[in-house]
């Protein structure tokens, strides 16, 4: 699995907003990740488990916002949910579209004291 | 308590890295492709095929990545410029090569001496796709005993795609692999994806993948 490196960065991530802030604890770390996404909100939530210790993050809750994919058409613009695998703009049938949401990771926000 | 925004991309570390080596691939008018597919597709025979009908006008060098093992870089020792093997068993990805990964392994080769780096990804259909290496190019290899249905069950490899190679194209005769429904699929997920049928073990098909190569090493070359 692959979310090993991407936790620890996680955690640095929050540290290091948490060490500006000069709070001495984290209660909450809030992460957005998309629907297509190849990370697994478990595996994360395992390796933070271990990474946490010993930190001001200890006892921090890992939340995750998903989101759902998002298709922009790149003919007529359209944006779009996509059904299966046949990634067609449902306006203009048009077969040239991407990804507009639904690829992301990132830490949103932390929650300190 | 106090919320404070963050809005950090969790893989900005990796991808700040893939641009370092990219600028240091383009100084030294170096084209680098991203071989990735499921494991056993072919990916070290494609990577022979393509030196070997094109040695005498690209130096090719290769970088090998493996959970663990040095055979596929044995199997092209003899054939490329120069070859890094890459192994992931104890780093904390295992499962694809990182930006990191191949920025050590580029100052292993002789940068001047060579037009194309070959980087055969660990053989997986997800986790690759999450890590920009530093390439100018992907190449997603399906061959024909995985079945049909990649394009259902790994979408995101696809979508990224400059090329997708249906290899093993000689086993057709035993197989019920539907061709026609799996360049519709492709189609569906990528329009711009060029799609080869090739055969690494016959070589039919071969050629139009190497001429492909040399298009985009002289592209490259010329700056696009
Ligand atoms: N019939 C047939 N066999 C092929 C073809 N291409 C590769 N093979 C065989 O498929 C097996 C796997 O090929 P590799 O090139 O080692 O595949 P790979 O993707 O590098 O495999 P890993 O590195 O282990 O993930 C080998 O036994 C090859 O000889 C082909 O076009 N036709
Ligand atoms: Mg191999
Ligand atoms: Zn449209």
């Amino acid at each position: 699995m692959h979310e090993l490196g991407i936790t620890e960065n996680i955690v640095d991530i929050a540290l290091a907003k948490a060490g500006e802030a000069q709070a001495t604890r984290i209660t909450q770390i809030n992460l957005v990740i998309g629907e297509l996404s190849g990370f697994v909100p478990d595996c994360i939530q395992f390796y933070f488990d271990s990474f946490k210790e010993e930190t001001i993050a200890q006892q921090a809750v890992l939340h995750f916002e998903v989101v759902p994919a998002q298709l922009r058409c790149r003919d007529c613009a359209a944006l779009f949910m996509p059904q299966d695998t046949m990634w067609s703009c449902p306006e203009c049938l048009s077969q040239s579209v991407e990804i507009a949401r639904g690829r992301e990771l990132y830490v949103e926000s932390i929650e300190v004291e | 308590m106090k919320k404070i925004e963050v809005i950090q991309n969790v893989l900005e570390a990796n991808e700040a890295i893939a641009r370092r080596n990219r600028e240091l691939l383009e100084k030294h008018g170096i084209l680098g492709i991203n071989v990735m597919s499921g494991p056993g597709a072919g990916k070290t025979s494609l990577i022979l095929q393509t030196i070997a009908g094109l040695r005498d006008r690209l130096n090719v060098a290769v970088i090998e990545g493996d959970v663990a093992s040095t055979v596929d870089a044995e199997k092209v020792q003899d054939e490329a410029r120069a070859v890094v093997q890459i192994n992931t068993r104890n780093m904390p990805e295992s499962c694809s090569l990182t930006a990191a990964m191949i920025e050590s392994a580029l100052k292993e080769l002789p940068l001047d001496e060579v037009d194309l780096v070959l980087i055969e990804n660990i053989g997986n259909l997800i986790c690759p796709s999450e890590f920009a290496l530093g390439e100018h190019r992907r190449v997603v290899i399906s061959s024909l005993p995985e079945g049909d249905d990649k394009t259902a069950k790994y979408p995101l490899i696809f979508v990224d795609a400059d090329v997708v190679i249906v290899n093993k194209i000689d086993l057709l005769p035993y197989l019920d692999f539907d061709l026609a429904a799996f360049r519709e699929a492709v189609r569906g997920l990528n329009s711009e994806a060029l799609v080869l049928q090739l055969s690494c073990k016959t070589g039919q098909g071969v050629e139009e993948w190497r001429s492909w190569v040399l298009e985009q090493a002289s592209l490259n070359r010329s700056g696009r």
